[in-house]
């Protein structure tokens, strides 16, 4: 059973990572359009040097 | 839009990765937002774009298709109406809007706050389960305890971090001294942490952990569910009202310029198109016209203004040109102070209990009373204070309104989605359980039943040539009655005669000649007719010194028949309130089959008597439009404005009815009364799953294994059947 000390705690940094992503998705605002968001997706015209 | 761009110095590295909340200053540079309302692909997206960044001066332009907006970062001088014509060459609608009216950042950051709780109760209440999961199928002595001290060091960041909105709310309550849903909710998670620790600590067998962190984050959905809803229908309110960019004409060193209405001072000159609205209060200087008071009062005649009279804020201009002195601005004028009376009238609306609180009253004593005389009985039966700790613990967890507190949200969220595709926007939370309630409707007339534009009734009774001179004759004036002429024209495929001299006398009519005779089209006096007819009418002279009455009558909006009949049908009484003169409403009262009318009302006679049908005991929903309703919007139970309407009826009503139908109204009773049954139903779920397991813990038999299945299952089942109010598709 010593193979949970080493376990639980890697589980739960994988898990926080996750948490940790989706507070960031969530601070930069990346769900505030998602109807466009997956509809831009689609499109295949794109911007390489967008300007300033 | 005249501030200079800033380029804020980047503090620290982690800033370039997470911009700092740019969205939520204020606009330094010029910032335009244009609605868009007709994108829904992927290529509107980028033909808008595209069009837009084509333009030299814009820095960079963004489509929000959730929003159907685009926001624009350009040079200072760039104009919307400029961008306006640029999507109009691609083929898209576009209108501006005014960024300071678009409050969204509150909405939102409640919103993402939430959520952020949302997501760390779910991360945590899973891995507290997995570690349950492993302590329930049968892990013993060492390994449960640091299953439990695991568990523990999870839950208890997590719960001070998540469980804080209900904590706010619980103590709030508390110190007001009364009993929300909240408070039960507070007891049980911080009573199941304690007693968990507890037992942790004495190496115990059960531990609420997962329990206590479910319940917080079934609970969280529920709060989430309801500020999206409201946040959805709160954004596209304000849409409309950003819609309504306060601009104004004022006159500088003689010339025209436009300024926001913000900045007028008392005395300034301003200019007032025809179409337009006074933006003050003030004192006509110079020109002629006629001015539509019917957002005002309800009165669809045009009143008459020479310079010298008077002319109140929120009157349209109908024909000449007016320049005004300001004698009040901003929150001085008329309009304003009338719409600051509706703050006052709406005292009524907030003493309504919501069901979930109406709920949460009997519930909250109840789960409490209940898990006292559990504790106080084992106490007495055991004289073992952990053991019957354990069991006040059990109880409260198992009776904690998870059910209850998602039953409520997620009804009105499904109801609101399905009215919403109806082009309903539910403003208020508790606005749909009210408008179940509804047995009498009050409608006002002006823009509400009616569109507010003229129609011709009399266009047969001319001869042809008579029609062809009066369309040449109205297309030389903007007038409202004009546009209707020329409407019934262009319907009849007429060509207009040939006239010359074409000229309009603002505020008096137009007047051409043909053949050598001058033909005068205009109001009674002054083409010399005489009528007893008490609508609106126009006479017309085509030469020949007998003057012709044309009549009008308001046209009648969509469906505003069937609407009424819906609702009659529904065993709901209809009554007609207007501020227009007897004899229009009587008829028109006749012609829609509303047998209550009452007419020639002041604003505060309408509120009077939408007030005392409350007193009655009678449950009035008032749909209504312009400033006279707006009180009487504020005073009924709840209340309906189309969406034309001016923004202080908007901003008093509880929903704002999007399209120019009217038939969503008796659809949207329907709806309500499904929706409050639903929430009746599922209230009557979640007792029934707690009828069943009370029992089971107040005998000291509810494993933390049962709380967590009976609190999923009924949690699942209440939002399962909320689904169902969404409808067929």
């Amino acid at each position: 059973m010593n193979v949970l000390a080493y376990l639980i705690p890697i589980s739960l940094f994988l898990g926080g990572i996750g948490l940790l992503a989706f507070i960031y998705t969530l601070r930069s605002r990346q769900y505030d359009d998602p109807d466009g968001d997956s509809r831009r997706i689609l499109s295949d015209t794109w911007d390489d040097r967008p300007k300033q | 839009m005249t501030s200079v761009q800033t380029n804020t110095p980047v503090a620290c590295p982690g800033c370039v990765a997470m911009p700092p909340r740019e969205m939520e200053l204020p606009a330094q540079d010029a910032k335009l937002v244009l609605s868009l309302p007709t994108i829904h692909c992927q290529n509107c997206i980028a033909s808008v774009e595209r069009a837009l960044s084509a333009h030299a001066k814009v820095r960079s332009a963004r489509v929000n298709l959730t929003l159907k907006r685009a926001l624009i970062d350009a040079e200072p001088d760039v104009t919307a109406p400029e961008l306006i014509a640029l999507l109009d060459a691609s083929g898209f609608e576009a209108y501006e809007l005014d960024p300071n009216a678009l409050n969204e950042t509150a909405t939102n950051t409640a919103g993402r706050d939430l959520l952020m709780r949302l997501a760390v109760a779910g991360f945590a209440s899973m891995n507290v389960m997995l570690l349950s999961v492993a302590v329930w199928s049968g892990a013993a002595d060492a390994t449960r305890d640091l299953f439990h001290w695991v568990s523990a060091a999870i839950a208890l960041p997590a719960i001070a971090f998540s469980a804080q909105p209900f904590f706010r709310n619980a103590w709030s309550a508390l110190r007001a001294g009364r009993l929300n849903m909240d408070v039960p909710i507070s007891l049980a998670i911080l009573l199941a942490l304690a007693t968990s620790l507890w037992e942790t600590w004495l190496s115990g067998h059960h531990a609420y952990f997962d329990a206590a962190l479910t319940l917080t984050f079934f609970l969280l959905a529920g709060r989430w569910l309801d500020a999206r809803a409201r946040s959805a229908a709160r954004s596209a309110a304000e849409e409309l009202t950003a819609l309504e960019v306060p601009r104004a004409w004022k006159i500088e060193g003689g010339k025209p310029v436009e300024v926001p209405v913000a900045t007028l001072c008392v005395g300034d000159h301003v200019l007032v198109h025809p179409g337009a609205r006074a933006p003050a209060d003030g004192i006509v200087l110079e020109g002629h016209s006629e001015v539509d008071r019917s957002m005002l009062t309800g009165e669809t005649v045009p009143v008459p203004r020479r310079p010298g009279d008077e002319m109140g804020a929120g009157e349209v201009n109908l024909t000449g040109l007016l320049v005004l002195r300001a004698t009040a601005v901003g929150q001085d004028t008329s309009l304003q102070r009338m719409a600051a009376l509706v703050a006052i009238a709406e005292g009524g609306r907030s003493r309504y209990t919501s069901l979930a609180d109406r709920a949460a009253k009997l519930y909250a004593p109840g789960v409490h009373i209940l898990s006292a005389l559990a504790f106080l009985g084992w106490l007495i039966w055991s004289g073992d204070l952990r053991v019957s700790l354990n069991i006040a613990a059990a109880v409260l967890i198992i009776t904690c309104p998870c059910a209850l507190g998602l039953a409520v949200p997620a009804v009105t969220t499904a109801a609101s989605g399905r009215l919403f595709g109806k082009g309903l926007l539910i403003k208020n939370a508790t606005a749909l359980e009210r408008l179940a309630e509804v047995d009498t409707v009050v409608f006002d007339k002006t823009g509400t039943l009616t569109t507010g534009h003229p129609a011709l009734m009399n266009w047969g009774d001319l001869t042809v040539c008579q029609q062809r001179l009066v369309y040449a004759l109205a297309r030389g004036s903007e007038h409202p009655l004009s546009r209707a002429i020329v409407d019934a024209a262009e319907r009849a495929k007429l060509e207009p005669a040939p006239v010359g001299d074409l000229r309009e006398l603002p505020g008096f009519g137009t007047s051409a000649t043909m053949n050598g005779r001058l033909s005068k089209l205009g109001r009674l006096e002054w083409v010399g007719a005489v009528s007893d007819f008490d609508g609106l009418c126009a006479a017309f002279d085509c030469g020949d010194g007998r003057p012709f009455v044309l009549k009008f009558e308001d046209s009648e909006r969509p469906a505003a028949r069937p609407s009424i009949k819906g609702l009659s049908d529904m065993g709901i009484n209809v009554i007609l309130l207007s501020g227009d003169r007897t004899p229009v409403v009587k008829s028109f009262a006749r012609n829609m089959n509303i047998s209550d009318w009452q007419a020639e009302l002041l604003p505060v006679d309408k509120e009077g008597l939408v007030r005392a049908m409350g007193e009655n005991g009678r449950k009035v929903l008032m749909v209504g439009d312009g400033l006279n309703d707006t009180a009487a919007l504020a005073a009924a139970h709840v209340s309906i404005s189309p969406a034309q309407a001016l923004d202080a009826a908007r901003a008093a009503s509880d929903i704002v009815l999007l399209g120019n139908d009217l038939a969503p109204i008796a659809e949207a009773v329907s709806v309500a009364q499904n929706a409050t049954q639903r929430i009746k139903e599922n209230f009557r779920i979640a007792t029934l799953y707690n009828v069943i397991a009370i029992p089971l813990a107040v005998a000291g038999m509810a494993t933390p294994l049962i709380a967590a299945l009976a609190m999923s299952a009924s949690s699942i089942s209440v939002s399962l059947n909320a689904l169902r109010v969404r409808g067929r598709r």
